[in-house]
């Protein structure tokens, strides 16, 4: 349990938020052209990274809009919080 | 078995106040090279490497544990054994756990304290009615002992159960499976230790692995904390760490590690005989030996390898606890702990060769592991001496990403993942 620092609401509650994993996956840009082993690289493997992370949040319970995160899965701590769409920080 | 448990073993040590009994299992340093190496000194991992010693006669192996045996998810679980899930792969994979568990404590010369108290599931709504009953006779005809019981039955079985309809999630009603039941989970890390060093295999604690060595296709050794170790033939079974260890591999697994909570009780007079799980409002409950309830919460939405868990979760299951169990309300919680689940998108675990030759996982178990450890490492072990599946755990391969042929048990088992 910690607190997010939301970049449209500023600090809350993380159980205020739901976390949609792994950011920064491409969504297939010919999906008609990927192969099995493509589609299953896209919807299924996970780094599941131990360490730094960099993930998708939402504000559930607040504002409701999406933005990333970078978070050190190892203690919970946040390094950066960021718009999607931005360039994601270098940690 | 170098010194064999019995009433007259118990009476020839008492003689000498207790003081000769033999260590359970060695403290070796790791050899150079195994024929086959576990990583992973829980359950799974001990088991893998009893059964491969037992029924593959694969003697050199070794299983490398990072902290102390049973230190990780085995000892943090809620012990709760069961097979009534709905599909026939995972029924058959369960079930063929739940066989060997019966006779576990006989096989192992360990008492393992298997009770077979009876696992109740309860329904809060009708969606909730229809999911059990259908699982009921899903059950049935895979020849898994399930029966639908009313609300009445219900309060016949487990007495301190509030059947009052006027709260937020009355009970309708649920299943019970009669054969499912408990064991005592540091006693199945311990009992396996024991076999297995009995038949030579090298338990190595305070051993972490570092690094996989490959060559091309193939895996040639792992590097620990205590050097290196040349092995043909890699078994994972890191639980919530499986991810950690496939990326030394250069190797992605479809998992996701997350927290999972459970509680236990100051300990008090025997109350409730029996498990009792609710899957709508997520909140177990069963009595140990001690006298502590214990229960299990759920985990933390997000990916953590903390070990800790949100307080969040564990009021939202004491709620449901309390509102289940009015007679609970004045317990003291003594304490609560988290253990580091690796979640597969079906809800169903992996018991899989890769693409790699000579590295296989046994991962994916999510929340609910502890069950299947007796049947897991015997179907590990199988596929790890002949490179190929057991017909139980065929199912459960990891190209069930790229086929699409997953084994759906997300919210079809009995309890909500």
């Amino acid at each position: 349990m910690f607190v997010i620092n939301c970049p449209y609401c500023g600090e809350r509650d993380q159980s205020e938020f739901s976390c949609g994993g792994e950011a920064h996956i491409v969504r297939p840009k010919q999906p008609t052209e990927l192969s099995d082993d493509e589609w299953a690289e896209y919807l299924f493997m996970r780094k599941n990274i131990k360490g730094v992370q960099f993930e998708r949040w939402n504000h559930a319970h607040g504002c409701r809009k999406w933005f990333n995160m970078v978070r050190d899965t190892s203690n919970d701590k946040i390094h950066a919080v960021y718009k999607m769409g931005e360039k994601p920080p270098v940690i | 078995m170098k010194n064999k448990y019995s009433i007259f073993s118990l009476i020839k040590n008492a003689f000498s106040q207790h003081e000769n009994w033999k260590q359970a299992w060695g403290d070796p340093e790791p050899k150079k090279e195994y024929e086959a190496v576990i990583v992973g000194g829980g359950g799974h991992g001990l088991a893998t490497a009893y059964y491969l010693a037992k029924k593959h006669n694969m003697k050199n192996i070794a299983v490398l544990e990072k902290g102390w045996i049973g230190g990780g998810n085995t000892g943090r679980n809620t012990t709760i054994i069961r097979s009534n899930y709905l599909w026939d792969a995972s029924a058959g994979l369960y079930d063929h756990a739940l066989k060997i568990w019966e006779n576990l404590s006989q096989e192992l010369n360990y008492n393992i304290m298997f009770s077979q108290r009876g696992v109740m599931n309860l329904a809060h709504n009708l969606q909730d009615v229809r999911d059990l009953k259908r699982r009921t006779h899903a059950n049935r005809l895979n020849g898994i002992d399930a029966v639908w019981l009313d609300t009445k039955q219900v309060k016949e079985f487990c007495p301190i159960i509030n059947i009052s309809q006027d709260i937020r999630y009355p009970v309708l009603g649920g299943t019970l499976q009669r054969r499912a039941g408990t064991a005592r989970h540091d006693a199945v890390a311990w009992g396996y230790a024991r076999g297995a060093d009995a038949m030579g295999v090298d338990i190595i604690q305070n051993c972490e692995v570092k690094g996989i060595k490959r060559n091309g296709d193939h895996v040639e050794g792992l590097d620990t904390t205590k050097g290196f170790i040349k092995t043909k033939k890699i078994g994972v079974v890191a639980a919530g760490h499986s991810s950690v260890i496939a990326n030394m591999a250069g190797l992605k697994l479809p998992l996701e590690s997350k927290p999972l909570q459970a509680l236990v009780s100051e300990p008090v007079k025997p109350i409730i005989d029996t498990v009792v799980m609710s899957n709508a409002v997520h909140a177990y409950v069963s009595q140990s030996d001690k006298g502590e309830l214990v229960i299990g919460a759920g985990t933390d939405a997000y990916i953590s390898y903390t070990q800790r868990g949100s307080h969040d979760v564990v009021e939202g299951t004491l709620k449901a606890i309390l509102e289940l169990y009015p007679i609970f309300s004045r317990m003291k919680m003594l304490r609560q702990w988290g253990g580091i689940v690796d979640i597969c998108p079906d809800a169903s675990p992996i018991i899989s060769k890769t693409n790699i030759k000579g590295l296989y996982f046994n991962c994916g178990w999510g929340t609910g592991g502890f069950k299947a450890t007796p049947g897991s490492g015997d179907l590990f072990a199988h596929t790890i001496a002949n490179d190929e599946p057991h017909k139980l755990n065929a199912a459960f391969n990891l190209n069930r990403f790229v086929s699409g042929d997953l084994v759906d048990e997300h919210g079809a088992a009995a309890v909500a993942h």
